[in-house]
């Protein structure tokens, strides 16, 4: 493949803007693979973010011409619009320069979703057998591979909305973990999913998993949480 | 939206979906038949059932509607935390206070 390629890039911080390369086409170009050659050859002060190159860490999530995506796993022949990209840093994060946001707001979330497992027992205690078809098992493993990229908080509308909405991510993950049965922290989970910012925020417009690069879908994750949460609103178990 | 104000609005929406449906029924029955205002006012003027059924009515109208309107200004406007509240509160009573004037009209003999 020969020629080149118009590339926008968002250069500075929130008040920043795009700025075009003309980069050479390869074969199988990644969208990763354009950024790292502008940064290489053409300006190093370009700042972005990756780690795998292959679509396990989730670092390198972009705006990649109006939708959030794996820039590693983006062709540039299957993304590139009349010839062009424009890529930019994920939206609804702060941005902390060029393409690398700020992820401190997304993490967060996932700690106030009572993200982390709470065990139920020690170390000594022997570990709990769980069926892999048990219905728990099954609606923990929908949901289970999240690998914390970002690109469902990217796309989130009620997220560019309502600065308190957990996001998907965080509420995905309490979903997994209410399902888990070696876990012991549903209360103030349950309670924390209920709050203002919480699952009953979601609209259902599914954006996340329309974006989501290995195709989940934390709206039924919500919806679960939605349904979970208002058994134990009814029986008294959470205040709101 | 938390939990509590998630309930009332689903529990309000479904209670009144059928009230809609009677209500849309008799708008039918009430053209269809030709009914004069004063033949429509005969007919509910002291009667507890359409005191009930529009009062029903109007107080989960009162109930839904603030909820779904206070969303909306949180993710919509600037307003603060109190004044969004406040806003949903005082528009929740005007609902309130306005459809029941309608229910008295119709339905006090």
């Amino acid at each position: 493949m020969a020629g080149t390629i118009e590339v926008l890039l968002w250069r500075g911080g929130a008040d920043g803007r795009y700025q075009a390369y003309e980069v050479p086409l390869r074969e199988n170009q990644t969208v990763l693979d354009v950024v790292t050659w502008v940064q290489r050859n053409a300006d190093a002060t370009l700042s972005y973010r990756f780690a795998c190159r292959v679509g396990m860490c989730g670092s390198c999530a972009m705006t990649v011409n109006g939708r959030p995506r794996w820039t590693c796993r983006a062709h540039v022949s299957k993304v590139a619009t009349r010839g062009r990209l424009t890529i930019g840093p994920l939206e609804n994060l702060p941005v902390i320069k060029d393409l690398a946001t700020d992820m401190t707001p997304f993490f967060e979330k996932w700690r106030s979703a009572k993200g982390a497992f709470a065990p139920s027992k020690t170390r000594i205690e022997p570990i709990e057998r769980i069926a892999p078809d048990s219905p728990a098992r099954l609606a923990a493993d929908a949901a289970i591979e999240c690998i914390n990229c970002g690109v469902c908080y990217a796309a989130c509308d009620t997220v560019r909305w309502n600065p308190d909405f957990l996001g998907p991510a965080a509420l995905n993950r309490a979903w997994t973990l209410v399902n888990d049965e070696r876990d012991a922290g549903d209360g103030p989970r349950l309670a924390a999913v209920s709050s203002d910012g919480g699952c009953h925020a979601c609209h259902s417009h599914q954006s996340c998993q329309e974006h989501c690069p290995v195709a989940l879908n934390p709206t039924a994750s919500i919806a679960g949480l939605k349904r979970r949460t208002i058994e134990a609103y009814l029986r008294g178990e959470i205040k709101a | 939206m938390n939990v509590r104000f998630y309930v009332w609005q689903r529990l309000t929406a479904a209670l009144m979906v059928p009230l809609m449906l009677v209500h849309l029924a008799i708008i039918f029955y009430a053209t269809q038949k030709g009914l004069s205002a004063a033949d429509i006012l005969a007919r509910t003027r002291g009667s507890i059932a359409w005191a009930v059924f529009y009062g029903a009515f109007v107080a989960a109208a009162a109930v839904h509607a603030p909820i779904g309107l206070r969303t909306v200004l949180a993710e919509w406007t600037p307003l603060r935390a109190r004044a969004r509240d406040l806003a949903a509160v005082a528009f929740g009573i005007l609902l309130l206070v306005l459809g029941l004037r309608a229910v008295a009209a119709v339905a006090l003999p």
